[in-house]
């Protein structure tokens, strides 16, 4: 059985199919690029996944159970793991306050509200512990005490993968983690996912458009085209087929090249034919 | 004339307590592609929003085609015939995708004065902007807004482009899409400030490049020079162009 | 906009309420007579408060002062009518919009220009600053109650329907105030209107741009300050309206009738969403509804009801029935 899978996944806005009976399977040990044009419907697909939306049809099971009636808060204490590209960080408080408040997350019964005035002592200790082991393993540990509202971008990223794996979810799920990052940046990024890879036990979802990135990490690819899933394979294949190339990739199959002589023409005229702006 | 059209000196930036531009100098030339580049954190934001006067340069001076416009208000220097695209994109979310390029078509009263070749240029790189034409702009998704936020800067024809990470989130087709667009602007005469990630850019468009570093700008050149000086781009950047 | 994509689960919470209410008051002539009275109420309240939202969806500036510009209009009008006895003593409904509609124009254009001063002198060195808008917004409406207390005197001043407009109308059993058919009608073109020039003009579309994003319209050209200065004098000058229209629906005036709807008009803005027009009319319709229905069934209920309305609504949206994205 998947760890994680959707079922003839849909959701409807008045008229318009934003997902379209997606039906696929996330193993353990995986990890599945998503891809598609602008406004296929990846970030859709994520929320319904999440919890953050509601499906109008299908369902979204992990190891079997059916999550469909389930808050998105009780996915994620199911084992989704979610990043939000930087709104589940806590401005305010400190780089360790935040994954220690992840930990705690993870904590059952009486630890999560620390009603108990003993164990909150003896316990806090504990969960520091973990949160340190968290922020060295993500290279973070020197800013441990810095608000995050001060962190450069790029370690607020990394912050965040952190979070995500303090909260120890089954399922990780990444919308464009190097978005907006420049080639030193991507990487550090890239490596923490790639680390986490080697637990066989989960599987991991991430939404991509950069081809490098998908090519090195992942072992699968889907693709999501109007909503619906119209390729699904290993990234070589399915990076080479026809339809990924020209409708995604912009190249023409004519000459294989991206389409640099194809572009349509803006009629613009030249500057000196141009009258003088006013 | 001057050959260069717009120019930074010396510019510093507070923004409440911080202190976050330290002397920015930056000449953008005519009809070039200046690319702006540097870490997250560098200042490349703020200066984009010193420029366009929605943060106040606290010293230094900033010219555009020879005036100066350090202390000027930014509707009159968007008025220069400068479009600016912002990092957050700036889309009008309740409003219709013709609403919010219509408020971009300085010139047209209404949506039947916009110019229509231009229009179909833009449809023909942006299918997403003619597809949702009539639909609120925030029932797009984010790549599809970024398409929305460029299509806007280049309705009406301008002198200058400011454009902060136009690619985030683009399609590869689209991204493709874009640098044609930026190209041919390019060579109609406009002059293009852009900072972006996305190495295609630099390769196939800069003509200049700045990098900046804690509120500096750490290394000015030509981009040919940049890309056969293969230790300073690794130093600089880790790129390799 | 794709019809199936507009909202109007707020739009029917007016009639919802007005069916919900039937059963308990009855009589459907009582009914019917409430109920135009209720959304005439609603109308006068709507066309204050529409300046109102728009200045703090647009310019962020809470003006607890807009009481000052319903009293202006209200005592201005009263003076103009005061000198215009023929026409108003007339029967005839003509006549009487002789009159009628000069006092409406000027005394909008009075609330106009004094809005002008108010934005100069009181509203544009706080911006930016809510606690000082309010404080000095309300400093500035006392002040502005005395000095009408100066030109006008300190005391309750009547004001009589023309002739033309008093009485009432027979719909079957029902008895209407022909007064209040015509606050729904002028309530209605000033939506109509209002409407209009936010959808189909430019300076319209600017006005709901730079409610979300005032950055923005300002970086693609456009100078929003202008932009701010004529919504808070049309604000002003739709307040002046309101102010005569409240004035007659009393037949009544005092100094102090600007701050007695205050409390009213917010409650208005919060149901409705700042900064969304359709909001305040469906805000100002349940309002009027309530006040009128709570009225006639529970008078001791009255005051409360409104802010129950409001608690209602806030648990359903928190922001209001059309919340504008920011």
């Amino acid at each position: 059985m998947s760890l994680l899978a959707t079922q003839d996944l849909t959701v409807r806005f008045g008229g318009h199919v934003a997902v379209n009976a997606v039906t696929c399977a996330f193993e353990a040990g995986t990890l599945t690029a998503i891809v598609g044009p602008n406004g296929a419907g990846k970030t859709t697909y994520f929320n319904l996944i999440s919890g953050q939306l509601k499906a109008s049809a299908g369902q979204v099971m992990l190891d079997g159970h059916d999550l469909s009636r389930l808050s998105p808060s009780k996915r994620t204490r199911a084992g989704l793991g979610r990043a939000f590209q930087l709104t589940n960080l806590f401005p305010r408080l400190t780089v360790l306050e935040n994954i220690r408040l992840a930990v705690q997350a993870t904590r059952p019964g009486r630890h999560r509200h620390g009603l108990n005035l003993w164990s909150i002592w003896s316990d806090h200790r504990e969960l520091t512990a973990r949160a340190d082991e968290i922020l060295v393993a993500v290279a973070l540990g020197e800013k441990e005490n810095e608000l995050v509202a001060n962190l450069p971008h790029g370690d607020q990223r990394k912050l965040e993968v952190a979070l995500l794996m303090a909260l120890e979810p089954r399922v990780f799920m990444f919308d464009e983690p190097t978005a907006g990052m420049n080639a030193v940046e991507a990487p550090v990024i890239l490596n923490l996912i790639r680390k986490l890879k080697e637990d066989r036990t989960k599987t991991i979802l991430l939404v991509e458009h950069k081809m490098d990135v998908v090519r090195e990490l992942a072992d699968r690819i889907i693709v999501l085209h109007n909503g619906a899933l119209v390729a699904d394979g290993e990234p070589a294949d399915v990076i080479a087929s026809p339809i990924v190339q020209e409708a995604y990739l912009g190249i023409s199959p004519r000459d294989g090249t991206a389409q640099d002589g194809s572009a349509p023409s803006s009629g613009l005229a030249p500057r000196a034919a141009r009258s003088e702006a006013p | 004339m001057t050959a260069d059209l717009l120019t930074l000196r010396g510019v510093h930036t507070h923004i409440g307590a911080y202190h976050i531009l330290h002397g920015v100098d930056l000449s953008v030339p005519r009809g070039q592609l200046t690319m702006l580049l540097g870490r997250n954190g560098a200042g490349k934001t703020t200066t984009l929003r010193t420029i366009m006067g929605l943060w106040h340069a606290s010293k230094g001076s900033i010219s555009f085609d020879g005036r100066d416009i350090t202390a000027t208000p930014t509707p009159r220097i968007a008025g220069l015939n400068i479009a600016y695209v912002p990092e957050n994109m700036g889309i009008f979310a309740d409003l219709t995708v013709k609403e919010n390029m219509l408020l971009a078509a300085r010139q047209a009263k209404h949506a039947g004065q916009i110019d229509d070749e231009r229009l179909k240029w833009i449809f023909s790189l942006f299918p997403a902007v003619e597809k949702f034409w009539n639909h609120p702009a925030g029932k797009l998704s984010g790549g599809q807004k970024q398409m929305l936020a460029v299509s806007r800067a280049i309705i009406e024809p301008r002198e200058l482009l400011i454009i902060d990470e136009p690619s985030k989130g683009l399609a590869p087709v689209i991204i493709n899409n874009m640098i044609d667009a930026f190209a041919q602007l390019k060579a109609s005469g406009v002059t293009i400030l852009l900072v972006e990630q996305n190495i295609n850019f630099a390769k196939r468009l800069g003509d200049t490049v700045a990098v900046m570093d804690n509120g500096v700008v750490v290394h000015a050149g030509s981009m040919q020079a940049l890309a056969e000086d293969e230790e300073t781009q690794h130093s600089l950047l880790g790129l390799a162009i | 906009m794709n019809a199936l994509d507009f909202d109007w689960k707020p739009m029917a919470l007016v009639p919802v309420l007005a069916l919900l209410v039937l059963p308990f008051i009855g009589s459907p002539s009582t009914w019917v007579t409430l109920t135009v009275a209720g959304l005439a109420m609603g109308m006068i309240i709507f066309i204050i408060a529409s300046g109102l939202t728009l200045v703090f969806g647009l310019m962020d500036v809470l003006n607890f002062g807009h009481g000052v510009f319903i009293a202006l209009g209200a005592f201005v009008a009263t003076s103009v009518l005061g000198s215009m006895g023929d026409y108003t003593s007339s029967e005839s409904l003509w006549q009487n919009l002789l009159a009628v509609f000069p006092a409406m124009v000027i005394a909008m254009l009075v609330a106009g220009a004094v809005g002008l001063a108010f934005e100069r002198y009181i509203v544009r060195p706080v911006y930016g600053n809510h606690l000082k808008q309010i404080l000095i917004t309300m400093g500035g409406m006392i002040i502005g109650e005395e000095m009408i207390k100066v030109i006008w005197g300190p005391q309750q001043i009547a004001l009589p329907l023309p002739a033309g407009m008093r009485g009432s109308l027979l719909l079957g059993d029902a008895a209407v105030e022909k007064y209040r058919v015509i606050a729904v009608v002028v309530g209605l073109l000033v939506f109509a209107i209002l409407l209009w020039v936010l959808t189909r003009t430019k300076a319209g579309l600017l006005i709901r741009a730079g409610v979300q994003d005032r950055e923005m319209v300002e970086s693609l050209g456009y100078r929003i300050k202008v932009l701010f200065i004529g919504v808070f004098v049309a604000g002003s000058a739709l307040a002046g309206l309101g102010g005569v229209m409240w004035g007659l629906y009393q037949q009544s005036i005092t100094p102090q009738m600007g701050a007695q709807v205050n409390v009213l008009i917010f409650i208005v803005l919060i149901i409705g969403g700042l900064g969304s027009t359709t909001g305040a009319l469906i805000g100002a319709l349940l309002v009027g509804l309530m006040a009128n229905y709570t009225g006639f069934l529970v008078p001791k209920a009255a005051l409360f009801s409104n802010i129950a309305l409001m608690m209602a609504i806030l648990l359903w949206r928190p922001q209001g029935v059309y919340a504008l994205g920011k």
